[in-house]
């Protein structure tokens, strides 16, 4: 009688351990903090700053999100994750969302059941190498060593570049960015390859960044973005609407210094709806109304992310080029809010 | 007498299950054994559940699909073309290699050092002590991170070796020199060695699968048949000296016997060798004996050997004192007392704590990652599991490698242990 009753404790905390985790936009309401998988430290994208908080591109998509669904931009939990490490990290439930310059492909959506949500950056893999290391080309690359971080697609981009244009090469395989520049630093390897964005980002890092060229040659095309659990399609809607209204607000010319302003003298419809004081988009996402305003709030629209973190001004000094709004010939465009 | 007759035989009530002793210990384990399969079943039936919760599904069919990415070290041919099972089979053979090569040096360093610190000489004896004591009580990682970085930092980078035509007309000399009057280059990734081919080889032999070199194989048989050819003879002039008291001069015979049919065979084959040659970015020719490699060889044996020099220590000082005192009275001097009388019996003792000592340098070459070595856990643990996602298969198929390399250690070295255990008569 009593093993059969313990034996029945057994099979229903199976059960349960089974069902929890389907309702991410609940247990992160009932829990108070989201979970934020970010980059180990990725300068201007995601790395802690000189006191220890994570600052960043994708480390202020983390803060509109937390700010939109509590309320809070600083209720955040930033689990630092590795390439090798991401994917276990979200399937696992250990992060709600995992916002960490990740490629949107075929088999991470489909096979690995995960959901992208959006592109918050249209990148593609390029090589870095020294000055006086005398190539101006990629093509030129043929027999050199190349540092590469495990666990990404661009370690497939490379194989597949290297025998798209017949040329050998000796991979060294590291963990993570810091990793692979400590390497390429060294002279371990003659280039180092990534995601251009991230190429851009380490050189801005380095003490002598002059002597270093970023080759010309875009091999692959890596659109990065959030992503999410499969299947749980209301945290889904709430992560990609949250990235959108940043990128509306950008289109509308809402920022963090006249949203205010905004709010309450605002003649346009759409733009009402975006802060929450006409019609009620926030109960169709299952949170309250201002959830647009305070997203973003937290750290302004997209471009004034982009400028803040990775544009022209800062160390790292990227263009807006792909990643320009649709309106000035870029990729990103937000879909109707209504 | 009549207590024991007194004594209940029938009447079995289910109390006596506790309060019986005759009983009490079966229950004990009937209970453990039913939690146990319980927990199991949960354990078992928990993956599955999250598996099914997940949309996912268990199976191994991805190691036949194509692998897509590059390995720098590969002992058997291997391409981006190739399949996961292929990738994950470089990565165990690249494991074996440096816990085989590892092992090796270990022993030998272990043994030395082991002897030396019951050196009667104070410097030599307290030198051991300080590296046995320096080298086991600080992380294996560390080491491993040391000889890379040591390895990486003193050698001057490929660039350093090369000669353009600039510098030809200026008449200037390179940062850097090979050596050994041009034939093995140190840089900074790589040590390349002069390699050895064979201008009319044999063909491949296909063998399960696998594509192995006959010429290294008819070198290998030719050359175990000389040793054994010149095992014979040595074991006959031992039968004509026991008899006649004199010993027949074998050494040229010896050294005839180990070396003419292997040169015969090489010059059959055509051998020569391939000397590494400067191009744009690095070496090529040769063959390339990675830092990577070097450095968590290397780091391992050392740590390793410090613990294998204490087994050797503790090992010698089981023997008793009379088997020292007795080879002395023999006129034996203390070399040959130790490797005549002494070592052969320590064996004895250094066996059976030395097999966990191999065991635990093939596990520990797992940490190759932090050095960019690709060995299993790199290839099949790291990159094969990141780009299919099958966490869960990859580990299984990796805990069950590593659990059957580690078994087959084992039971090689308890065959060993068999052969040189004391024999009771």
């Amino acid at each position: 009688m009593k093993k059969s009753v313990f034996l029945g404790t057994l099979s229903a905390a199976a059960l349960f351990a089974g069902i929890a985790g389907a309702g991410t936009l609940e247990d992160v309401k009932a829990r108070g903090v989201l979970n934020c998988g970010v980059n180990v430290g990725l300068t201007g994208f995601g790395a802690p700053d000189a006191n220890g908080n994570y600052q960043g591109f994708d480390v202020s998509l983390c803060k509109a999100l937390a700010a939109a669904v509590l309320g809070d931009a600083t209720k955040v939990k930033y689990a630092p994750t590795t390439g090798e490490t991401r994917f276990t990290a979200l399937a696992s439930g250990e992060v709600d969302v995992l916002i960490r310059n990740s490629t949107w492909t075929f088999s991470r959506d489909v096979d690995l059941k995960f959901d992208f949500v959006a592109v918050n950056y249209y990148d593609g893999q390029g090589f870095m190498v020294k000055k006086d290391l005398g190539v101006s080309s990629a093509k030129e690359l043929d027999g050199a060593t190349v540092c590469i971080q495990t666990g990404t697609t661009t370690e497939l981009n490379l194989a597949d570049f290297f025998k798209a244009n017949n040329m050998s090469y000796t991979p060294v395989n590291v963990g993570d960015d810091t990793e692979a520049q400590r390497q390429y630093l060294a002279g371990a390897c003659d280039a180092y390859t990534t995601d251009a964005s991230g190429l851009a980002a380490s050189r801005a890092t380095m003490p002598d960044a002059d002597n270093h060229i970023i080759l010309p040659e875009i091999i692959s095309k890596e659109p990065l973005g959030p992503l999410v659990r499969h299947g749980d399609n209301v945290w889904g809607d709430v992560v990609r609407w949250t990235y959108f209204a940043l990128v509306a607000a950008e289109e509308y010319g809402v920022t963090s210094a006249n949203i205010e302003e905004m709010a309450s003298t605002t003649t346009n419809p759409e733009i009402k709806r975006l802060l929450g004081t006409e019609g009620d988009l926030g109960a169709m996402l299952g949170l309250d109304k201002e959830w647009g305003k305070r997203a973003i709030a937290a750290s302004g629209n997209y471009g004034e992310i982009f400028e803040a973190n990775i544009g022209s001004a800062t160390p790292i000094k990227l263009a807006r080029g792909l990643n320009a709004l649709w309106t000035q010939g870029g990729l990103q465009y937000a879909p109707p809010f209504r | 007498m009549a207590f024991v007759q007194d004594t209940p035989k029938d009447s079995f009530r289910l109390g006596m299950l506790i309060y019986d002793t005759r009983y009490r210990s079966i229950t004990i384990q009937v209970i453990v054994l039913v939690l146990f399969l319980a927990f199991l079943s949960w354990l078992v039936n928990n993956t599955i559940e999250n598996l099914a919760a997940k949309d996912r599904t268990f199976d191994f069919g991805f190691l036949w699909s194509r692998a897509g990415y590059d390995i720098n070290q590969t002992l058997i041919p291997y391409t981006n073309d190739s399949t996961h099972m292929r990738a994950a089979m470089v990565g165990l053979l690249n494991t074996l290699l440096s816990a085989f090569v590892g092992c090796i040096i270990a022993t030998f360093l272990g043994v030395f050092i082991g002897v030396l610190r019951l050196s009667k000489n104070w410097l030599v004896s307290r030198l051991m002590t300080v590296y046995v004591e320096v080298f086991r009580n600080v992380p294996v990682l560390l080491w491993i991170l040391l000889a890379s970085t040591v390895l990486s930092e003193t050698t001057p980078a490929p660039s350093d070796f090369r000669v353009t035509e600039a510098m030809q007309a200026a008449g200037e000399q390179p940062k850097a020199h090979m050596l050994f009057n041009g034939s093995v280059a140190i840089t900074n990734r790589s040590m390349n060695l002069p390699a050895p081919l064979v201008e009319h080889g044999l063909p491949r032999l296909e063998f399960l699968g696998l594509s192995l070199n006959s010429n290294v194989l008819a070198f290998l048989i030719v050359f175990g048949a000389s040793i054994y050819a010149n095992h014979l003879l040595r074991s006959n002039a031992r039968r004509v000296q026991e008899q006649t008291g004199r010993r027949p001069v074998t050494w040229w015979k010896s050294l005839a016997i180990l070396l003419i049919p292997s040169a015969a065979l090489l010059f059959a084959l055509g051998f020569h060798l391939d000397y590494p040659v400067m191009t744009k970015f690095n070496f090529r020719g040769g063959m390339e004996l990675l830092h990577s490699f070097t450095a968590l060889t290397l780091a391992l044996a050392l740590y390793t050997a410090a613990f294998i020099a204490e087994i050797v220590r503790a090992g010698i000082m089981a023997i008793s004192r009379g088997q020292h005192e007795a080879a002395a009275a023999l006129g034996l001097r203390p070399g040959r007392t130790m490797s005549l009388v002494i070592l052969p019996q320590a064996l004895r003792v250094i066996i059976p704590p030395l097999i966990s000592q191999y065991l635990n340098l093939t596990k520990n070459t797992s940490l190759a990652i932090a050095v960019s070595y690709m060995d299993l856990r790199g290839t099949l643990g790291g990159i094969t599991l990141n780009q299919t996602g099958k966490e869960l298969e990859c580990m299984l198929l990796m805990m069950a490698i590593y659990l059957t390399i580690s078994l087959l250690i084992s039971s090689l070295m308890n065959l060993f242990n068999r052969a040189v255990k004391l024999k009771e008569r």
